[in-house]
């Protein structure tokens, strides 16, 4: 059974630091042949039969976790989860405990969500086995860059030269973070745009506006982020209503951006506030597409970061 | 990797394959409910001929589709390369049907074991038959082909390369030899 292979992926998937552009297009290229399976009437194959992999949730995910655990038993990988939420005065401890222990009981690969940033980072150095970061507070999600990309790219072909904005919350939010980091790896441009109280001072990979206009302008695809209601309470928005008034994207605005340009959203979705009215249900949206993509895409960062690296 | 010697040139291949697409109407008994399946890289060129052939021969296209079996590798857990996953597609509807896996060389038997499994979770067909160009031996499971375009034995250091038109640039099977290690 010789045939062609591919290069040694990085061992865990943390943030795109040490991936390729190469090696994120093969993943991607995985992610279309993962497509197939989830398409047949059994949805289900053997290749990680005998793989033991542990969702191990320190802030609660429904979506996300849901979307790792199907993705692992789709390719029949046995899973476990843990969730928990872990008290502010021994974080760290805690943290390092519960993997340590787990990591005694022949787990194969950890998908680590926490609400503090940098813990995947540590916990590759308390674990033996890879570590997927599924979260890590505002620094990066990358699994969820990957299928925004894999979304993006089956409806605008190559990124190359394409204008993506990212609207709202840029600030507290790592999907931002991510796909700044990975966009512009497969040749896309990125603007972050958002009230200035809620842009960070810099982000690499993006350039930054307070001008909706100017972000959406010539877009290619319009990505809407969720607003977290409680940064109202920390007095970074003044209201809703003129959050909504400068930056909701409603169809009006959306004329800005090159028409057909496509809209898409993590989920889960303000409805009203992010996006105008049913915006979300139209053909534009991409919202639906992003979560069925999410299970092909996490299914290939199981096989590229499991297969072959058992010992 | 050094060259030993041409096994089949490119009538030969030609040949066999017409043989094969005989043998398999006459088998089924003419093209109802006949379709080919060919599996990565080289079995997927071969069994677009066979499925030209068959039209050449009675007057009727039947169905074709493609498999990769990376995903029912038994080896996953074990080997240190990552295998490319490649496209999957079967566009009709497997029930009922006489399917002919094709493949360019029966060796140990493990990929025509993943193909069946990968054939079967995708539907239920009332025969498979097994299709190769070469049989070169060293079975390491129960498994045997049902049309063969030629029976090769060889010994496990050496190397059986078909080559296709399609993949390669010329229709041909050759003999290699791997260096000692």
């Amino acid at each position: 059974m010789s045939e062609s292979a591919v290069p040694g992926f990085p061992k865990h998937l943390l943030d795109f630091r040490d991936w390729s552009r190469s090696q994120i297009e093969s993943l991607l290229e995985t992610a279309q042949m993962m497509q197939e399976v989830l398409a047949r009437p059994v949805k289900k194959v053997p290749a990680l039969t005998g793989f033991t992999v542990a969702t191990v949730f320190f802030e609660p995910s429904t979506r996300t976790r849901i979307s790792f655990e199907l993705a692992a038993r789709r390719m029949s990988a046995d899973v476990v989860s843990f969730a928990g939420a872990v008290s502010s005065t021994s974080k760290g401890e805690t943290y390092r405990d519960t993997l340590r222990t787990l990591d005694q009981m022949g787990i194969d690969a950890y998908i680590l969500r926490t609400d503090a940033a940098g813990v995947p980072h540590q916990a590759h150095g308390w674990l033996k086995k890879p570590v997927i970061n599924a979260g890590d507070g505002w620094r990066a999600h990358p699994t969820q860059a990957l299928l925004d990309a894999f979304t993006l790219r089956e409806r605008l072909g190559s990124l190359e030269g394409k204008k993506i904005a990212i609207v709202g919350d840029i600030l507290h939010s790592r999907v931002a973070r991510s796909n700044a980091e990975l966009l512009p790896m497969l040749g896309a441009r990125v603007v972050a745009c958002g009230p200035a109280t809620l842009l960070p001072a810099q982000l690499p990979g993006a350039t930054l506006t307070t001008s909706l206009k100017e972000a959406l302008q010539e877009a290619d695809a319009v990505m809407a982020l969720r607003l977290q209601k409680e940064r109202m309470d920390k007095g970074l928005l003044p209201s809703l209503p003129e959050y909504i008034a400068a930056y909701q994207i409603t169809q009006e605005r959306l004329g800005w951006a090159r028409p057909e340009a496509p809209l898409l959203h993590p989920g889960p979705m303000n409805r009203d506030v992010e996006l105008e009215g049913t915006l979300a249900d139209s053909p534009r949206s991409l919202v639906e597409r992003q979560v069925a993509n999410g299970q092909a895409v996490r299914m290939a960062v199981l096989y590229h970061v499991l297969v072959g690296k058992r010992n | 990797m050094t060259f030993k010697s041409k096994l089949l040139n490119e009538d030969e291949v030609r040949r066999a394959l017409t043989r094969i697409a005989h043998e398999v109407i006459e088998k089924n008994k003419g093209t109802d409910n006949l379709c080919f399946v060919g599996i990565h890289t080289r079995g997927i060129s071969l069994a677009k001929r066979l499925v030209d052939l068959v039209e050449k021969f009675e007057g009727k296209r039947v169905p074709m589709g493609i498999l990769d079996i990376t995903l029912y590798r038994d080896d996953l857990t074990e080997i240190g390369l990552q295998p490319r996953v490649r496209e999957t597609r079967i566009p009709f509807d497997l029930n009922g049907k006489a399917v002919v896996l094709v493949d360019d060389v029966l060796y140990t038997g493990r990929t025509a074991r993943a193909a069946l499994d990968a054939l079967i979770d995708q539907g239920r067909p009332n025969r498979i038959y097994l299709a190769v160009l070469v049989d070169r031996g060293h079975r390491e499971l129960p498994i045997r082909a049902d049309f063969v375009g030629k029976n090769l034995p060889t010994s496990k250091n050496e190397v059986v390369k078909v080559k296709t038109q399609e993949d390669d640039g010329e229709d041909a099977v050759e003999l290699w030899e791997m260096e000692e290690s």
